[in-house]
């Protein structure tokens, strides 16, 4: 539009509410809400009127009724003729809880090493770390698992031939079968040593900090940490008496009884979620290490830091920012493959819980609100405690 | 991978959609199944003798025959279904979702599956218990001697309670371990993972021709239940409850009377009112359920009569060689009964 800029500068003009970014924004918005609100509504009104329809029982006071089944890998207790099905609920839960856990530790310890490794100056080293990467990569998930629990089995002499370790445990294809030491003064001294041992490790590394900030002489760090971890439970669980008694795995007629006794099914999935996803780790950490310029290692070098020190002061404090986030995915994915459970018979949430307990009740819509309800705290959880973690550890830039 | 999931995507769609296709307002389940022009049958896609389709995905078996059945009454063309293989664990999610018109996979009538699973139950075609198959060298003469022993077992069925019950009352020690897909559970049976397989005494004939030697296993003779096998509907469809209900009754009927595949067209001159009015030359017996007069006719030309499915699938003329035992006719010494016609 042309306009006279000799003219008399017009009015502004009065801009229409419709007009208003803000306004238009926030009604936007609100239309948005309802429409899924609306949805929602639809859906659970939908859901509500078929149930009652086709005479579905629904509710959740099926969860306080006898679960009646057995379960192969219990941490808490629990038997099939008095245990509810919201203990069920939790069995497996803590059961998907403990590979998932075990699994996110092995996975990173075995993902640092080989990413480190792909980046090595030693060929052979850093070639079989690619070899490694592009292998496992590149197989599905549930094949990893078929060959772990397969190669586990088939490999594992059967229960009359079982394989003696020393000390008195056994190894055969039910699993291998450790002594437990029997905890009849009760546990609570060696968790008390194990706690006290942790704030003093924590502090001591706090002090040696100071002493190299002030002084520029180090202290030694790890050794004393692992000692304060390590000595004070042993110390306690002596002089309890603890330990004194071990409850030995036995040879029975069919299976072992006994002693503490770990599944092939659990030793399956966790191998092969551990293996399986150290792979993608081990490119996360190559590509956050190769995100921090040469010039970092040749000024740490410069400075007379050894190769370790720039790896662990320098290169990865910078590294870790890049890495974290991708990391946050791969922990995720872990824990939701552990799903893939099911093919292998290891009870864990969705085996017992989405798998057993939905078809005993039939109590679809209930049983996998919750299922899924818990994936998503578990994720939500993961990633907030890695966000804790990254705005922790952030680099302080100016 | 998705093997898995599908009973996961089954439940989620079942969460959103329960029966929005199930019962199309005004709808009957027998006027969708013509107007789609094909029966969506449940079925068992890994028990040799029950349902399994062969290289060709020719489906065969005993439960394969009662879709084939229903498909002939209603459409006089026994090719007319479609076939969903379903695991134990999904198969009441997809009769729910309306998945599947009927569900007929070697599954074991209940009460809570009659009233909680809002389904029912057709009327018992297999008479069938729960037994155990071990290994010869265990040397194991009784299920009872079994305290202590690992169970391989498939998840999602009848089976795995009745395992934990029976084990508990005979205050024996169980270590059962849960697979999803019954050939999974074999699979860890045969490597030596468990000491016992436990499933339907039908299922063990059948499975035990696909361990690496099935002379080295033995069936123990204790039957630990109850597991009468029927179809099952939904709630909410009389008339199709009873198409589904009286094929069964045909069936039994027409072995009753002697009316076989063969002697089908002699029998139909027959002068005999029972047989009559069961292929529909006198009375329209068959219009009254929604179906044609001559729908036993249909199904017997077909299909053959409850004892010709029999032999063919489980019998004498399978690898299985089940014997009829309960599931002879009441006139033979079984149990089978079915209401007349008229």
């Amino acid at each position: 539009m042309l306009r006279d800029v000799h003219g008399p500068e017009p009015a502004a003009p009065r801009e229409s509410l419709l007009y208003d970014p803000r306004l238009r924004g926030a009604l936007y918005q609100a239309a948005l809400l309802a429409l899924i609100v609306v949805f929602a509504v639809a859906i659970v009104h939908n859901v509500a009127e078929n149930l009652a329809r086709n005479h579905i029982t629904s509710g959740f006071g099926f969860l306080r009724d006898t679960a009646g089944f057995d379960i192969s890998q219990t941490l808490i207790d629990y038997s099939s003729s008095t245990s509810t099905y919201a203990r069920a609920f939790w069995v497996g839960l803590l059961n998907t809880l403990l590979v998932a856990g075990l699994g996110i530790v092995l996975a990173t310890v075995l993902g640092l090493l080989v990413g480190v490794a792909r980046l090595s100056g030693n060929w052979l080293v850093a070639r079989t770390a690619g070899a490694y990467v592009t292998i496992v990569r590149n197989v599905p998930l549930l094949l990893h698992l078929l060959f772990w629990y397969n190669a586990v089995l088939k490999a594992l002499p059967d229960f009359r031939n079982s394989l003696w370790l020393p000390g008195g445990g056994f190894l055969n294809n039910r699993g291998l079968f450790l002594p437990k030491p029997a905890f009849e003064g009760g546990a609570w001294p060696m968790v008390a040593a194990f706690a006290a041992g942790v704030v003093a490790a924590a502090l001591w590394r706090t002090a040696a900090q100071r002493r190299l900030e002030r002084t520029g002489r180090e202290w030694p760090v790890a050794l004393p940490m692992l000692a304060f971890v390590a000595v004070p439970p042993v110390i306690a669980a002596l002089a309890s008496g603890v330990g004194a008694t071990w409850s030995f795995p036995q040879l029975g007629r069919f299976n072992v009884s006994g002693g503490a006794e770990v599944l092939p099914e659990f030793v399956a999935l966790l191998v092969a979620l551990s293996i399986y996803t150290a792979a993608f780790i081990a490119e996360v950490v190559r590509a956050g290490l190769m995100s921090v310029p040469v010039g970092q290692s040749e000024a740490a070098a410069a400075l007379g830091l050894r190769r370790g020190q720039a790896l662990r002061l320098v290169i990865i404090p910078q590294a870790r920012r890049v890495i974290i986030p991708p990391l946050t995915n791969q922990y995720l994915n872990l824990t939701k493959n552990s799903t893939l459970a099911v093919a292998i018979g290891y009870p864990d949430l969705v085996q017992v819980f989405a798998g057993t307990v939905l078809n005993v009740t039939g109590q679809a819509v209930e049983v996998i609100t919750i299922t899924l309800a818990v994936y998503l705290v578990i994720s939500l959880a993961t990633s907030a405690a890695m966000n804790w973690y990254q705005a922790r550890t952030a680099l302080v830039q100016r | 991978m998705m093997r898995s999931m599908t009973g996961f995507v089954l439940a989620v769609v079942a969460a959103a959609f329960v029966a929005a296709q199930a019962a199309p307002a005004g709808a009957t389940t027998l006027e969708t199944v013509k107007a789609r022009g094909m029966l969506n049958c449940g079925a068992n896609g890994q028990l040799a003798g029950f349902g399994l389709p062969d290289a060709e995905g020719n489906w065969a078996g005993f439960d394969v025959d009662y879709c084939r059945a229903i498909a002939a009454a209603i459409f006089n063309d026994a090719t007319k279904v479609k076939f969903v293989a379903l695991t134990a664990k999904d198969r009441f999610t997809a009769l729910q979702s309306g998945d599947v018109d009927v569900l007929i996979r070697n599954t074991t009538w209940s009460s809570s599956r009659d009233s909680q699973l809002g389904l029912n139950a057709t009327g018992t075609n297999y008479y069938d218990g729960q037994g155990f198959i071990v290994r010869k060298d265990l040397k194991v003469n009784s299920a009872l001697e079994l305290s202590d022993a690992s169970v391989c077992v498939q998840q999602g069925t009848t089976t795995e309670l009745n395992l934990a019950d029976y084990f508990r009352s005979n205050k024996m020690k169980l270590k059962s371990v849960t697979f999803a897909q019954l050939d999974e559970a074999l699979k860890a049976y045969d490597t030596g993972r468990c000491d016992a397989f436990t499933a339907d005494a039908s299922a063990l004939y059948s499975v035990r021709l696909k361990l690496a030697r099935p002379d080295d296993h033995v069936v123990l003779p204790e039957i630990i239940s109850k597991e009468p096998l029927s179809p099952f509907v939904r709630h909410g469809d009389d008339q199709w409850f009873d198409i589904v209900k009286w094929v069964h009754f045909a069936l039994l009927n027409a072995e009753e009377y002697n009316i076989t595949k063969a002697n089908l067209d002699e029998q139909m001159k027959s002068d005999n009112p029972d047989i009559k009015r069961l292929l529909g030359t006198e009375g329209n017996y068959g219009e009254q359920l929604g179906l044609t007069k001559d729908w036993v006719y249909r199904i017997v030309k077909l299909v053959g009569n409850y004892g010709e499915i029999f032999e063919r699938n489980l019998g004498q003329g399978s690898p299985l060689k089940v014997t009829r035992g309960l599931n002879a006719l009441w006139t033979k010494g079984g149990i089978q009964f079915a209401p007349p016609v008229r």
